[in-house]
């Protein structure tokens, strides 16, 4: 996994996900120094299915969420929009964001995104793989003939 | 006559406490972990996910908690928590047939492309309680074997394609929301579902067997069942594009379901769907299966009078804090509506006590 393969939309989404005890061990630095352009604020989305899977949309229920944006010293401006309640992991999202548009970006991605990432790929190929054991293989009984 | 109806503070606080304490029980006992009820009653906090109407798995553990174990208080607390949090939007419609699958089973097709996947299933189980967990023996982890990488597509899309079964129409852009507007009747079938996904699993469940007993009969194959993880996309503006900020495990069933035809449709299999939050399996085909049959009107079906049929009957009483809401008040303090009923029988029986005297 390569730095330059995550755009910034992948990136929002791999960090909104995360774990947040994942993202402290993996960037327990002190953000550099930012104003807030919104402060952490946790809310809902509502979350939208379709009736039978591929027709008109209606709503599943919320899932909680923290949203924050920040702009750094250099002007670089980052958001977030998280997975959870944790303002902590809203203002370090949205501090990654902007990062990751400055020249720390190739650091923050190879410390931060590609560990992420893998982490992410790894639960996924747990998860196929104790699948998998459990897929069902038929087979026939041999009939009798005559 | 009034009756003030005041003081009794003191005897609250105390009952508060008491709670508290109870709550608590033997303290000899190790305190329980949110992380504990997570990660242990998972599907008693999946269950409160889903009729709490909000995926948050660790508020969820927290409401068993401070219910003490009763399902429907933590849903209580869960709702209530979830009218203060701000909306922020409204995500993508997800697509579940993109789900990292952990369980997908059909009870119609035997060799679905993508295969049968049994998943952490209780079926096959034999019901036996198992005193080995009374020690908290150490589990092995899970068997693994290797995985094919592809997609597993909609068992009821083959069925699609040779027309055999109802199309699902498009909707509009436009998703009612029965949290933000009163529910009216006849209801639009994106309301349904939600008042449904969001309802109480047994009165589902009651229902559903109904339907299968002959009240309102539709007999119902499981085309699907597949429980996974899903990610949740959203738009956001300030961006000017999606990302995919969550990821969920949900539930869905989609039946299928016997239908003769009728003066406006020909022949053909109709569909009930159902889409709930966690592993909630008994919960998503009573949802399809209450699904289908509310749509007996639309589909011009004869007889369409069971309960489990009658729309108003089922989004009425589905919801359980409504439902409870309006049982439990009746514990509360009526003394002055109890004391006017009171006098009224007593003129009752005084005025007929008098009629017969006067006819003797």
């Amino acid at each position: 996994m390569t730095a330059e393969t995550l755009s910034r939309r992948d990136w929002l989404g791999l960090i909104a996900r995360a774990p947040l005890p994942l993202l402290e061990a993996l960037w327990p630095d002190d953000p550099p120094p930012f104003d807030w352009l919104r402060r952490p604020e946790t809310g809902a989305m509502m979350v939208q299915g379709r009736a039978g899977a591929v027709g008109a949309g209606f709503n599943l229920g919320e899932v909680s969420v923290t949203r924050a944006s920040v702009r750094l010293q250099c002007g670089a401006i980052g958001h977030a929009l998280v997975q959870g309640r944790s303002p902590r992991k809203a203002e370090r999202a949205a501090v990654l964001d902007a990062l990751l548009q400055t020249a720390a970006a190739q650091d923050v991605h190879a410390r931060v995104l590609v560990p992420l990432q893998e982490a992410e790929c790894a639960a996924r190929e747990t998860r196929a793989r104790r699948a998998a054991a459990t897929k069902v293989d038929f087979f026939t009984m041999v009939r009798g003939e005559g | 006559m009034y009756v003030a109806v005041k003081g009794g503070e003191r005897a609250i606080d105390n009952a508060h406490a008491w709670l508290e304490d109870a709550r608590r029980g033997d303290r000899a006992v190790p305190d329980l972990e949110i992380a504990q009820i997570r990660e242990q009653l998972a599907l008693a906090v999946d269950r409160v996910m889903a009729e709490g109407s909000l995926y948050d798995p660790d508020l969820a553990a927290l409401a068993l908690k401070q219910a003490r174990g009763d399902v429907i208080e933590a849903v209580f607390l869960i709702r209530a928590y979830r009218t203060t949090l701000p909306r922020f939007g409204s995500s993508l419609p997800v697509d579940t047939g993109a789900m990292q699958i952990t369980r997908r089973i059909s009870a119609t097709y035997k060799d679905a492309p993508g295969g049968q996947v049994l998943g952490p299933t209780f079926d096959y189980t034999h019901r036996l309680l198992d005193f080995d967990l009374e020690n908290g023996q150490p589990v092995p982890p899970a068997p693994e074997a290797d995985a094919q990488a592809g997609p597993v597509p909609h068992i009821l899309s083959h069925l699609g394609r040779e027309g055999l079964i109802q199309a699902e129409p498009a909707g509009s852009e436009d998703v009612p929301d029965l949290t933000r507007a009163p529910l009216e009747f006849p209801a639009q079938r994106a309301l349904r579902l939600q008042a449904l996904t969001r309802g109480d699993e047994g009165f589902l469940l009651s229902l559903a067997y109904s339907t299968q007993r002959g009240y309102g009969r539709n007999h119902a194959f499981v085309g699907e069942l597949r429980i996974g993880h899903v990610r949740v996309a959203a738009y956001l503006p300030e961006l000017g594009f999606e990302i995919e900020f969550a990821e969920i495990q949900i539930t869905e069933c989609e039946s299928v379901n016997q239908f003769q035809g009728s003066k406006t449709e020909p022949a053909q299999f109709t569909r009930g769907y159902g889409l709930v939050f966690g592993q909630s399996e008994r919960k998503a085909i009573s949802m399809a299966l209450v699904d289908r049959a509310l749509r007996a009107r639309e589909l011009g079906e004869d007889m369409a009078d069971a309960p489990a049929q009658d729309e108003e009957f089922v989004l009425s009483h589905c919801d359980n804090i409504q439902s409870s809401g309006f049982l439990e008040h009746i514990k509360l303090p009526h003394y002055v509506d109890f004391q006017a009923e009171l006098e009224l029988i007593r003129k009752l029986r005084c005025a007929a006590a008098q009629g017969l005297e006067a006819a003797q």
